[in-house]
């Protein structure tokens, strides 16, 4: 009623001084039907002092002036609009809603790797760019940018990479999709190399303790990776890379629009290495053959005005490798278990692996309170691996349950948010280990609490608290809490402390050890897991980040360091190269890492990134203490990179070199071995380079070309008794530095928006 | 599921009968040029109690509030903002309060205003 009065006042007043008057009717873009105008949406003059606001039936009156040239339409909840004005022609204009969920896609258009100073806990993420810097393949391969993640190889046979952060291996970290935590228990070797790298739209990656709202399981970091999504992605995408390595692969999008409200995505990825390679004429192939399969499809459901979006994804898989003497057939070489050897059999092995991955997540975003929301997480997978290693088994199934509600709001005011849920998890493991069956199924309740705490100025916590019963972890409480403070101008201090716990899958997450004839020992404490107990550790964290202007150009320097303390550890002892030992810790584990990481802009369009690293591993073993074994304690990067300007075309180059020192490793002992069989107490330090370089043609067509390992640099002789594998010394797990030396691949990426 | 389905209809029960009161929506044009102004608004509005969401826009200086009415009223908000420095249309700010604010951010002054307006950012 008042604004009717306000508005015929206005009126009058105009109609009194003979001013031109503009009119117009808002209305809201989601409800278009019915035509209905906003009420209350603020309507001004930009630079000015001369606005009003619209009617109960959206319509405003506005004094006009030839000067005024730009009114400003704005409402709480919907994008501010400035529209041009250059008459006083009656105006309709409609309202777009604006939440958090377009803010989403804004994201992703910003540098390749952002170091925020604004969060509170140390988080960085890697987008799309950064991840095409390293063009091949999955996931595994996209952290060779990347300072903060190591990345190492599992076994002179497989080559499987595997990712470190702090100096523990992948085990330790929370490896999640789209927050779901994902690659765990069966997959945790080579589930990196399930998820194909087009596939992935961003990384993050959180050290240290992390955040309690996906579990409990996460110990020296996080990673989560956001896959592409139906309604951002490109319509289609071809991806190919081949390589002189023998590897092909072949990545295919498609997105199409289902309905105003549903927009589905098929990705359908294959790879192949059908080639033999030998280069260190050891009689083992150096790669293994490959064939995967890999199909996933995607729903999306996004209702922006309401405030709704949904996934539903539906994933398949089928790997298989084939690893071992170069001659080897697996149709009639293949070894009957338990058989008296003649000395003329060929070694060889099979992983064949099937998992189906099935998961819907529905999200809800209050509409008039920006500030609360609801989510859920539901997943299923069932994962299948089929595997020998020349005379030895090993299977494992693995089904998984995952779910997880969780609401956000705020407590008074925006800078008092929480985070609060539910968790449900439930995993059956059926193992066969040569000849032993192994059995287990965990089932997990959990609630969370999560509170932050901001003061939109200096100074920001994050305190975080779980309880969790478990079948056979037993209750506990997970607490975990981040600290940020800011200094001085561009600075960045956090502080982090929290705890995590595991079970440890002791034979899934060293599988390396069956392509070796290394007895394994289960020294059983009686303990619930394999007769051990579960992993308990605490991880502690300082980090300081400054920004800095040298010579015009923005740059950044972090220095940080982070400590993990295990409570308990299930100790895998490789230090006899007759056996590999698993047993709780006696004593002391704890894994220290100090990194300084410097990013800097040195011309225009030259980006270059130093890091040094230094790590202090140490664990008290049965025989004593002694640093992790196949851990450098110091390592340097350097990354370079440079883009030429874009053209009219878009069309550019790219070019990008990373080189790596890798200092030299304390080995397991083989002092026991003969003598031909022995290895140094610690290998030599090296440097590897790997280059690409990108042509850009326009938005739709580019190709590159890179180089591997441009320095040829191999471990000499990666397998022991390589030419008698079926003797006791036989052993490949012993790998610190790549089998395969110089290697060049290209591949080109076409896409159609 | 059903057990989920419920518990989300409660909520989002809960939150809508609620609405009406606890959280309104105002819109209120406050003078300020810069993002430095930006944060000093928003400050000076989360500082009120019953305040819980407050956002300034710098290019149309409409503050967007979400208020608890039973605990604040615009007026005692547009209070608060001109003790720290910013006019209003209702309230002014002294001269006292207006002459703490950083001298970037001296709205009055035509020329600063007109610096910002070509891109003299913060």
């Amino acid at each position: 009623m008042k604004k009717i009065f306000f508005s015929i006042l206005v009126l009058i007043s105009s109609l009194a001084s003979g001013q031109q008057m503009l009119k117009g009717m808002i209305m809201d873009q989601s409800f278009p039907e019915g035509n209905q105008g906003v009420e209350g949406a603020s309507v001004f003059w930009l630079y000015t002092n001369i606005g009003t606001t619209t009617n109960e039936k959206g319509w405003f009156n506005i004094p006009y002036k030839k000067e005024y040239r730009k009114l400003v339409i704005s409402y709480i909840g919907y994008k501010t609009d400035t529209l041009e004005i250059s008459n006083t022609a009656t105006i309709h204009h409609f309202l777009t809603p604006d939440n958090e969920l377009d803010e989403l896609v804004l994201k992703s258009k910003k540098e390749a790797t952002q170091k925020s100073f604004l969060k509170t806990i140390n988080t960085f993420t890697v987008n799309s760019e950064e991840l095409l810097k390293a063009a091949c393949c999955n996931l595994a391969e996209s952290f060779e940018t990347n300072p903060s993640i190591d990345v190492h190889f599992s076994d002179a046979l497989t080559g499987t990479r595997q990712i470190q952060m702090l100096g523990l291996k992948s085990p330790y970290l929370m490896i999640s999709q789209e927050n779901i935590p994902s690659i765990r228990g069966a997959a945790q070797v080579f589930g990196l190399t399930f998820t194909p790298g087009t596939w992935v739209e961003s990384i993050q990656v959180t050290k240290g303790a992390g955040s309690v709202i996906n579990g409990y399981e996460s110990i020296s970091g996080q990673i989560n990776a956001e896959l592409v999504k139906p309604f951002t992605d490109k319509k289609f995408f071809l991806n190919t890379y081949g390589s002189l390595g023998g590897r092909l692969e072949l990545n295919t999008h498609v997105n199409t629009k289902v309905s105003e409200k549903w927009e589905t995505g098929f990705y359908i990825h294959g790879n192949q290495r059908r080639a033999k390679f030998d280069r260190n004429n050891d009689g083992f192939l150096d790669f293994p053959l490959t064939n995967q399969i890999n199909l996933m499809n995607r729903w999306q459901f996004t209702d922006a005005q309401k405030g709704w979006v949904s996934f539903i994804n539906l994933r398949y898989m089928d790997d298989s490798k084939q690893t071992g003497q170069v001659n080897y057939n697996p149709d009639t070489d293949r070894l009957p278990t338990n058989i008296a050897l003649n000395g003329n059999e060929k070694w060889g092995g099979e992983i064949d692996t099937k998992r189906l991955d099935a998961s819907a997540k529905l999200g809800y975003v209050f509409p008039k309170l920006p500030f609360q929301s609801f989510g859920f997480q539901l997943a299923f997978s069932d994962h299948q691996q089929h595997s020998y290693f020349g005379p030895r088994i090993y299977d494992i199934k693995h089904q998984s349950i995952y779910s997880n509600l969780l609401f956000n709001s705020i407590i008074n005011n925006t800078r008092n948010k929480f985070t609060t849920g539910v968790t449900l998890t439930s995993d059956r493991y059926d193992e066969l280990v040569e000849f032993d069956h192994y059995r287990r199924t965990e089932n997990s309740i959990g609630a969370f609490f999560e509170y932050a705490f901001d003061n939109s100025e200096n100074f920001s916590f994050t305190a975080g608290l779980r309880i969790d019963s478990h079948n056979l972890l037993g209750t506990f409480v997970t607490p975990r809490f981040h600290f940020r403070y800011v200094p001085w101008e561009k600075a960045t201090l956090r502080l982090s402390a929290g705890q995590g716990r595991k079970s440890a899958n002791i034979f899934a997450e060293n599988q390396q050890l069956f392509s070796s004839t290394r007895q394994i020992h289960l020294l059983s404490s009686g303990g619930k897991i394999y007769g051990l107990d579960p992993e308990v550790a605490w991880n502690y964290g300082i980090s300081y980040l400054q920004g800095f202007r040298l010579f015009e150009e923005k740059g950044n320097i972090t220095l940080d360091f982070y400590r993990t303390h295990f409570q308990n550890q299930v100790v895998v002892d490789w230090e006899n190269p007759r056996q590999i030992a698993f047993y709780n810790l006696n004593g002391e584990s704890y894994a220290n890492s100090f990194q300084v990481e410097v990013n800097y802009g040195l011309l225009q369009n030259l980006d270059i990134r130093l890091a040094y690293k230094h790590y202090t591993i140490e664990i008290d073993y049965n025989s004593g203490k002694l640093s992790k074994p196949l851990v450098p304690n110091d390592r340097f990067f350097a990354n370079m990179g440079y883009q030429t300007k874009k053209n009219s075309n878009n069309a550019q180059w790219k070019f990008d070199l990373t080189y790596n020192w890798i200092g030299g490793q304390r080995l397991p002992n083989t002092a026991t071995n003969p003598i031909q069989y022995q290895l140094p107490q610690n290998s030599k330090s090296y440097s590897l380079l790997n280059t690409q370089i990108t042509k850009v043609f326009s938005e739709k067509f580019e190709m590159y070309l890179g180089g591997e390992n441009l320095t040829n640099m191999r471990q000499k002789n990666p397998i022991l008794a390589s030419e008698n594998p079926f003797s006791d010394y036989f052993d490949s797990t012993i790998i610190y530095a790549p089998i395969f030396g110089r290697m060049f691949y290209s591949g080109l990426r076409f896409k159609i928006n | 599921m059903r057990k989920t389905l419920i518990i989300i209809s409660f909520v989002l029960i809960g939150s809508i009968t609620q609405a009406q009161q606890k959280n309104l929506r105002v819109s209120i044009e406050v003078d300020g040029v810069c993002m430095m102004c930006k944060k000093r608004i928003e400050k000076a509005a989360l500082n009120t109690q019953g305040v819980k969401f407050a956002s300034w826009d710098v290019k149309t200086h409409q503050l967007s509030l979400i208020i608890d009415e039973r605990k604040t009223s615009v007026k005692v908000i547009k209070k608060n903002i001109a003790a720290v420095g910013h006019d209003t249309k209702e309230i002014k700010a002294t001269q006292d309060a207006y002459n703490s604010v950083n001298p970037c951010c001296k709205y009055r002054d035509k020329k600063t205003v007109e610096n910002h307006g070509k891109g003299h950012g913060h």
